[in-house]
């Protein structure tokens, strides 16, 4: 290996090209980075802080920092698996996550990472927001209450469908919320499809095909397969 | 209109007794009990204080949900609920029938159901009361007891549901609150692996079932008189049966008796329940009180459950059960089969036919087959109901055309059996109150009669024997005269 294209994440040597980020090089050699908002597909988005490692003694995002030769880079450590534990915590604190009943549940990012860095309760007080059900779609049904606010549907609809049926909006830890592009704010009056890539995106429970709940026996969903860490994708951008 | 005892003449000038919380049915219970000078008993009333909402949050959910959803309501029978909601939206979804691979997946794991909710009922939850006797011991009056002086009665309890528990797995994926049942059929059939797994221990099954029916007969047999007599009333009753009168307990028309045994109604299509069942409501429960509109509130009361199904059914489809089901009906000229303790041996007997249905089903093909969903036209509204252990659970649901649910109303079976655990109670207590001293054992007796009706209230009960009460004797004037707690430490009195 060219020492000169390397650097170390725990201690591991992690090839890389020029421009690649420390995420992208450690996806490309098959090592897990906890993350959520990060899609290999999509511009980068550095919102659900995640990926943060520590890099010669600093943190930052994987995500989006560049990997240099020579990087210590510290991932899997107890401090950084805890404050990511933090992290997932007001995540399903901030929205409405009730994993027994949700047909996400066996194929969904956030519960995964939560039991790959063994997450074993909320901690914080839930603040229960009022967020709405969109079922208006005849095919798609978008369910707001386990949104995290990671923009992926955004990016998708604008960059892969060319339709921009979703966008960020609204400030504050309750107000801001991904909203509809209609004039009426459903998502029936968009010109959405069941075949978007956007309708296939969402790692949590949000984006739904409808009438499709539960078909996959428990034992056999994406995450009962293998945990999370073992699923990493080796992708290049 | 009130029942006998159910509200007193002249209550302020009665001491009132509560036992708070007897317990849970899903939820809190508690007894409360008011005497004159004498000790004399001038009211009894049992208070299911238990507020669900679930009728409330599943509207606007998606409908698909509902069956997992639902299933939350209970932690000993969720399959009830379960099956209940998925038959509900078979109807919502214009499915008439399902396939023979989903029927019978969704049979198997409710007769697993059956087996280890009225095994985990029996064994761990009254056979201390009847093994050792209503007002014996509290030390020794639970499952510890049990194990310590019969443990070959106890390890049978225990593995006739670790067995129940493991057929719900292998069809709903998890032990408890599986997924497996969905609208329109279910997401998975048996291997072969599990299907020889199953059969491996299904006549071991059968066996012990068959035993535990001879050996609540047994019990009846050594105290026929005090269980002949204990909690006894006369009551209507109502279930589900098949086409041909049979035992069916996954579906079927509603039969309904009253209390002298003539029928009222008799494969009536549950999906218009409403015609035929109205609810009643008290100022003091916050639970309501089903009766029969035929019969009016006043007398249309009724009971559900393993003895009103034993006792209505023409037949039960499986030869063992049924051969006991006979002998259970004509003992003792019927004195069984109208006594609140026969709801055990009923239970037992239902125990048996399910283990039995699971080896038929064990050895039915159409387990392993692969065709598990069918399809129909869309309807605006479903009903399901199940006999689920506890008796008939109904699941209404209206479901709008963007797939959202709109309206949900579900009757459980301790709703059904509210008045009727109500009289038992009273029963009850005339016999063994009435100008006693309050003991931990006659508390017991109370507690007794409950169970017979619903092991959701004697789950926590007799947890280990430490089921916390506290009773107080509280004068006209409001003072508390007399003051007694069980707690883990055991009984206690404080007296002013």
């Amino acid at each position: 290996m060219n020492a000169t294209t390397t650097f170390h994440l725990d201690g591991e040597e992690i090839p890389f090209t020029p421009g690649q980020t420390i995420m992208q090089a450690a996806v490309a050699a098959g090592t897990y980075i906890p993350h959520l908002c990060w899609h290999p597909d999509f511009q980068v988005n550095g919102s659900c802080k995640l990926c943060t490692v520590k890099v010669n003694g600093r943190f930052g995002s994987s995500c989006t920092m560049e990997a240099q030769v020579g990087m210590e880079v510290e991932n899997r450590t107890a401090e950084i698996d805890d404050k990511r534990r933090t992290l997932l915590q007001m995540l399903f604190v901030e929205g409405n996550h009730f994993c027994p009943s949700c047909e996400k549940s066996g194929d969904c990012s956030l519960q995964a990472t939560a039991y790959e860095l063994k997450m074993m309760s909320p901690h914080f007080d839930m603040f229960y927001p009022d967020r709405p059900v969109d079922a208006s779609h005849p095919d798609v049904l978008l369910d707001f209450n386990r949104c995290i606010m990671c923009g992926l549907c955004v990016a998708a609809s604008r960059d892969v469908d060319g339709k921009n049926v979703f966008y960020m909006g609204g400030r504050g830890l309750l107000g801001r919320r991904v909203h509809i592009s209609s004039e009426s704010g459903r998502l029936a009056d968009t010109g959405f499809a069941v075949t978007d890539r956007a309708a296939s995106i969402c790692p949590v429970g949000v984006i739904l095909p409808k009438r499709r709940g539960f078909a996959v026996p428990i034992g056999q969903r994406k995450y009962d397969l293998a945990p999370i860490s073992e699923q990493v994708k080796v992708k290049t951008p | 209109m009130t029942f006998e005892l159910e509200t007193a003449v002249s209550p302020e000038n009665l001491r009132r007794v509560a036992i708070d919380p007897v317990s849970r049915v899903e939820g809190h219970g508690k007894v409360t009990i008011l005497l004159d000078a004498d000790n004399k008993v001038h009211q009894v009333r049992l208070h299911i204080v238990e507020f669900r909402g679930f009728e409330k949050f599943i509207q606007g959910r998606p409908y698909w949900e509902v069956p997992v959803m639902v299933q939350r309501l209970c932690g000993i029978c969720p399959v009830s609920h379960h099956l209940a909601a998925s038959k509900a939206m078979d109807m919502m979804l214009g499915v008439k029938q399902l396939t023979p691979t989903a029927e019978k997946i969704r049979r198997l794991m409710h007769y697993g159901q059956i087996l280890q909710s009225h095994a985990l009922h029996f064994f761990h939850l009254s056979s201390p009361d009847l093994l050792f006797g209503f007002g014996s011991d509290v030390a020794a009056r639970n499952v510890v007891g049990v194990i310590a002086a019969h443990p070959e009665i106890a390890t049978k309890g225990v593995l006739l549901r670790k067995y129940g528990q493991e057929v719900i797995r292998m069809t709903a994926g998890k032990r408890v609150h599986g997924t497996g049942s969905i609208p329109g059929g279910v997401n998975k059939s048996l291997s072969l692996e599990e299907r020889a797994e199953l059969l491996k221990g299904i006549y071991q099954m059968v066996v012990w079932s068959r035993e535990a029916v001879g050996m609540i007969r047994q019990l009846f047999e050594q105290n026929l008189a005090e269980y002949n007599e204990f909690g006894r009333f006369r009551s209507a009753g109502m279930c589900l049966v098949r086409a041909d009168g049979a035992m069916d307990l996954y579906h079927g028309g509603l039969r309904a008796r009253d209390a002298g045994g003539n029928t009222l109604f008799d494969h009536y299509d549950y999906g218009r329940y409403w015609d035929v069942i109205a609810e009643d409501v008290k100022p003091w429960s916050y639970m309501k009180f089903p009766f029969f509109k035929s019969l009016g509130p006043e007398d249309g009361s009724y009971r559900v459950g393993p003895l009103t199904r034993v006792t209505h059914c023409d037949s039960i489809p499986t030869p063992l059960a049924d051969k006991e089901r006979q002998e259970f009906v004509a003992y003792d000229n019927g004195s069984a089969a109208g006594a609140t303790l026969g709801y055990h041996w009923a239970r037992m007997i239902e125990m048996l036919h399910a283990a039995e249905s699971i080896k038929d089903l064990l050895h039915d093909d159409d387990v392993t087959g692969h065709d598990l969903m069918a399809s129909g036209e869309r309807q605006e509204r479903g009903v399901g109901v199940i006999e689920a252990p506890r008796g008939t659970l109904i699941h209404h649901y209206r479901v709008d055309e963007n797939d959202q649910v709109i309206r949900a109303n579900l009757i459980v079976s301790t709703t059904h059996n509210n008045q009727a655990m109500n009289t038992a109670v009273r029963e009850v207590a005339k016999k063994y109150l009435n100008g006693k001293e309050i003991t931990e054992g006659l508390l017991n007796h109370i507690e007794v009669a409950i169970r017979a009706f619903d092991p959701c209230l004697s789950c926590a009960t007799h947890a280990l024997g430490q089921m916390p009460l506290q009773v107080s004797i509280v004068d006209a004037d409001g003072a508390v005269s007399d003051a007694v707690t069980r707690d883990q430490r055991g009984l206690t009195r404080e007296i002013p």
